[in-house]
Parts: structure tokens; C-alpha cells; sequence
């Protein structure tokens, strides 16, 4: 099961994977972080990378974002290849990276700011985003006065503004408490199912990964590779406490344990 | 000690302390919520211990506080000291404008291009390090008596520290958000403008204070090293004519003029600078 997905040419590749990941790899200077991977992500589906720490899971996401080259192979979306970073992407980032010194308001319009769009229109869209995520009344607060599941709200709100098709998460519940973690995942599956976008989502926590993702590719370290490819089919019409308690979610995540408990120390 | 003087207090104690009871609860709570009140008690601690000093006396040339402050007044009051002001300030500020104006603008060039600083950065390293108050002659020797070579005394020392912190406030903004601009497609002059120097405000100002205050330096430097003008020339003068307690006013005077100069210039910074840092 060392690459589950078959290889394909742009000719044959399905019409509705909107990003193909062709033979990247990946080193720094000796080290070897990412080796031969190949996938697609589908649209609209959730998708998300898993793997214990230096297994190059945000190194991916960040190649897959433009922010970081490659050292081999391509990657493409929506049939280009990928140069740079592109309006159809949006990153969302681990350590949020807000502008301290703006409000929430010009934090969440700035994709749209850097666009050159007028203030009235992309405070318009930002103002519908920042109400989306739950933080209408905020909007002249600084980072600084909010708590961290906030701040990561306006990441991601500002993350929707700019109507990428493609919204790449970095660990974004990592720097989150628990309880708010939770409430964040229940807010974030609402948000797919509103919004039809394409995610991938990097995590390295197991009942993350399962509660959320359509997908679940998992990555085995030194040299990051595609272990093993899941598809935890949960119904998400249940109430989230019901899933949480569901033997199908259960045994998933002992399933991805049982994959990666080989890589713990 | 009147209770009139606080009669809100005395409420507050439920009307059973004594007057000074109640002046004792007004100034604690005073301190509790003022930062100046620490301020005073610590400037009047100061005072204090000079006046002490000069009444042992610790020498025949060090005059008390409260002459050095009379002394200030009469000086302000009989015209010597406001020209004298007008004489310093000149090459004081042409210095720092040209230091502040330079030095950011070069040390923002070196935090964004590795060529740049491998070409600029020994040279500031280098003049950061000499004893600069060794170079005035030089200048002298080259530019004369005149203002040029005492606003280049102030550049001599302004510039370096100006430079070298602006490099280092560029070099440690924080890569995330270069990352952030660039993954929406910021283009380099949006990177520049929007993230980097807004991110290297706080920092850039920190050295904007230290290289002013090294410009304070070179002025009296080149006052006294050069030709005794403005306020170098009241010292100079005053310790001539063994006219203490007014050398020891121009002394003061220039030090609290810097010190207020520097609040002013952090005042400046975060009330229009630092939006974040306003309502606390």
C-alpha cells in the first residue's frame, strides 16, 4: 500500500480533482523531507494530511500553496501548474498571523486590500465572513484582545474572503484549547457544507482527522511518504456528541493508531 | 492638613480616620492608579540626595539642587538660555533629520537585501564600535569650526545606531506574516509597506530613541570639542569663572530637554503609530 493512487497523465485525470500532487519531493540541504508523492484532491471534500511530526505534512501544504518550492515534481490546480502562490488558494495559518496592529475588520479584508478592491466593498464581504465565523461585534477589536479560537476565526474568515476555490489549513486548532477545538471542528463542518470548497486540512491529531476529513491521507516520516490512504464514510448528519460515540468513527481512529503507532518514539 | 482638602476620602474611609489618615489613603490610592506618581517620588528622591551632596559638601564645585535650580531660573529669565537653545538645536536637528532619514532608510535596505548588508553592515558595525568623540578633530580638521562639522558630529554618532537597529528591526519581523502577504499574492512593494516596516515600527522607533539620544551626545561633543557655542558654551563659560551652580544648570538643563525629547518622540509613536497599543 506504499501509493494507493494510481498514476495519471493530465489527459485521463478525473475532471473533478481540482488539485493533483505529480512525484513531489522534497529535501533540505541531506535531509530527505518529501518522497514521490502523488494525489488528488477532489472538490469539495475535506481532505486531510496526517502524520506524525516530520513527516512533511505542512511542508506539503506549503508546496501545494506556492510558498515553498519543490525540489521535483508538480503540482496543479485547476489544470495549471502551480509557480507561485494563486487566488484560487487561501492559506490558513498555524500561528494565524494577524497583523497586530489592524482590527479585525482590515485583518480579514486584507487578501482583498492587497487585490486593490475599494474599502467599502471589502469591508462588505469581510463584515459577511467575520458574522459567518461567529465573531459579528469584534469587528474594531484588535488580535491582541481576542482569545486564541478567535484569532484563528479571523484567519479563517479572512481565508473565505477572498473566494479561493482551495483552502489549504495548517494545524489551524493546534494553538486552541480543547473545548474551543471542538466547537471549532462542529463551526468548520458547517462552513464546508455552506461554502463547497475544496480543504486540506493538516493535523496530527487522529480524532481530528477522523471526525472531520472525507479523506484521510496518512504520511509516514523520514522521508515523508503516502502511507495509507482512509475514507472514514461517518454520517455527519448525526449530532456531533452521536458521532464522537459512533463505533465507526471509533474504530477508524483505532485503525489510523494501529497504522501509526509504529512511528511513536 | 485641613479635612477639607479631601473630603471624598474621608467618605470613602467611612468618616473615621483623621485628616491625615485620609491624605496617607488619597496618595496610596493615588499611587495605586498613577504611573507619575512613582515618576515624582523617584525624581524627588533624586533632588534630595543632591541637595544633601552639595550641603556636605562633596566638593567646592558641587552646588546644591536649589541653587543649580535657581541658577536655572535666572538663566532662563535674563535671555542667556533660550539663544543658547536656538544655537544647539541647529546642528542638533539638521544631524538627527539626516541621521533618522538615512539611517532608517539604509537600515531597512539591509534587512531586505543580503547584498546590501553585506556591503553596508561592517562599515556601521565598525563606527558603532569607535570611540567616535576620537574622530571630532578630524572633522574639524577637514570641515572647519562651523555648522557642518558639528551636524556631522551629530551624524557620526546618530547614524550607526539608527542604521544598525533598523537593520535588525527588518530582520526580525515575523516570517509569518511575509508568508501571510505573499500566499495572497501580495506583490514585493505591498510586502514592503503593508507587513515589513508596520511589523518594524516598535523596534525601528527604539532605535530612532537611542540614535537621538546619541545625537544629544554628539552635539555637546562637538560644543565642547570643537567651538564652545549654545549651551556648550555656558558650561564651558560658567566652569571658567568657577561659576558652578550655573554650569550645573546647563548640565541639567540639556539632560531633562533630552530626556522629554525621547518621551515626546514614544508618545508620538504610540498614539499614532501603535493603534493597538492605544486603549489599555
Amino acid at each position: 500500500m506504499a501509493n494507493p493512487i494510481p498514476l495519471r497523465t493530465a489527459d485521463n485525470a478525473t475532471p473533478d480533482a481540482v488539485v493533483e500532487v505529480r512525484d513531489i519531493c522534497k529535501r533540505y540541504g541531506d535531509v530527505e523531507a518529501l518522497r514521490g508523492i502523488n494525489l488528488q484532491f477532489e472538490r469539495g471534500k475535506l481532505t486531510t494530511l496526517l502524520g506524525p511530526s516530520g513527516c512533511g505534512k505542512t511542508t506539503l501544504l506549503k508546496i501545494i500553496a506556492g510558498l515553498v518550492p519543490a525540489t521535483s515534481g508538480q503540482v496543479i490546480v485547476n489544470g495549471r501548474q502551480v509557480t507561485g502562490p494563486g487566488p484560487e488558494r487561501a492559506f490558513v495559518f498555524q500561528d494565524f498571523a494577524l497583523m497586530p496592529w489592524a482590527t479585525v475588520l482590515r485583518n480579514v479584508a486584507f487578501g482583498l486590500e492587497l487585490k486593490g478592491m475599494p474599502q467599502a466593498e471589502r469591508h462588505r464581504i469581510a463584515r459577511h465572513y467575520i458574522n459567518e465565523v461567529g465573531l459579528s461585534g469584534f469587528e474594531e477589536k484588535y488580535p491582541h484582545e481576542l482569545s486564541g479560537g478567535m484569532r484563528q476565526r479571523v484567519g479563517i474568515a479572512r481565508a473565505f474572503s477572498v473566494n479561493a476555490d482551495v483552502l489549504l489549513l495548517d494545524e489551524p486548532f493546534s494553538a486552541v484549547d480543547e473545548q474551543n477545538r471542538r466547537k471549532f471542528q462542529e463551526d468548520l463542518l458547517r462552513l464546508v457544507d455552506k461554502e463547497r470548497k475544496t480543504f486540506l486540512f493538516v493535523t496530527h491529531s487522529i480524532e481530528e482527522a477522523v471526525y472531520v476529513s472525507d479523506r484521510i491521507v496518512l504520511l509516514s516520516p523520514r522521508p515523508g511518504r503516502v502511507s495509507q490512504i482512509i475514507e472514514p464514510a461517518i454520517d455527519r448528519s448525526a449530532a456531533p456528541d452521536v458521532i464522537r460515540r459512533d463505533k465507526g468513527y471509533l474504530d477508524v481512529v483505532e485503525e489510523i493508531w494501529q497504522g501509526l503507532r509504529q512511528y511513536a518514539e | 492638613m485641613h479635612m477639607a482638602a479631601s473630603p471624598q476620602k474621608v467618605g470613602a474611609t467611612g468618616g473615621a480616620g483623621s485628616g491625615s489618615s485620609s491624605i496617607v489613603e488619597t496618595l496610596a490610592d493615588f499611587a495605586r492608579r498613577r504611573k507619575s506618581f512613582w515618576v515624582a517620588v523617584s525624581l524627588a528622591i533624586l533632588f534630595t540626595a543632591w541637595e544633601i551632596a552639595g550641603r556636605v559638601p562633596i566638593s567646592f564645585a558641587f552646588p546644591t539642587f536649589l541653587e543649580t535650580l535657581s541658577a536655572l531660573i535666572e538663566m532662563a529669565l535674563d535671555g542667556t538660555l533660550l539663544p543658547a537653545y536656538f544655537i544647539t538645536f541647529q546642528p542638533l536637528l539638521l544631524g538627527v533629520a539626516v541621521s533618522a532619514v538615512l539611517g532608517i532608510g539604509l537600515g531597512i535596505a539591509m534587512g531586505l537585501s543580503d547584498k546590501a548588508e553585506w556591503l553596508l553592515a561592517p562599515v556601521f558595525i565598525v563606527l558603532q564600535a569607535a570611540p567616535m568623540a576620537a574622530l571630532v578633530p578630524l572633522v574639524t580638521f577637514v570641515y572647519g569650526i562651523g555648522l557642518v562639522a558639528k551636524t556631522l558630529a551629530v551624524i557620526m554618532l546618530a547614524l550607526p545606531v539608527i542604521v544598525l537597529n533598523s537593520y535588525k528591526a527588518v530582520r526580525h519581523v515575523n516570517p509569518s506574516l511575509v508568508d501571510m502577504c505573499r500566499s495572497f499574492q501580495g506583490t514585493r512593494m505591498q510586502q514592503i509597506f503593508k507587513i515589513v516596516i508596520p511589523d518594524a515600527t516598535p523596534v525601528l522607533f527604539a532605535g530612532l530613541r537611542l540614535g537621538i539620544a546619541a545625537g544629544f551626545i554628539g552635539v555637546m561633543l562637538a560644543e565642547l570639542l570643537i567651538t564652545p557655542t549654545g549651551i556648550g558654551d555656558l558650561i564651558t563659560y560658567h566652569r571658567s569663572v568657577a561659576n558652578y551652580a550655573h554650569m550645573y544648570a546647563a548640565v541639567a538643563s540639556i539632560i531633562a530637554v533630552s530626556t522629554l525629547t525621547l518621551a515626546a518622540l514614544q508618545y508620538v509613536e504610540l498614539r499614532f503609530l501603535r493603534p493597538e497599543k492605544r486603549r489599555k
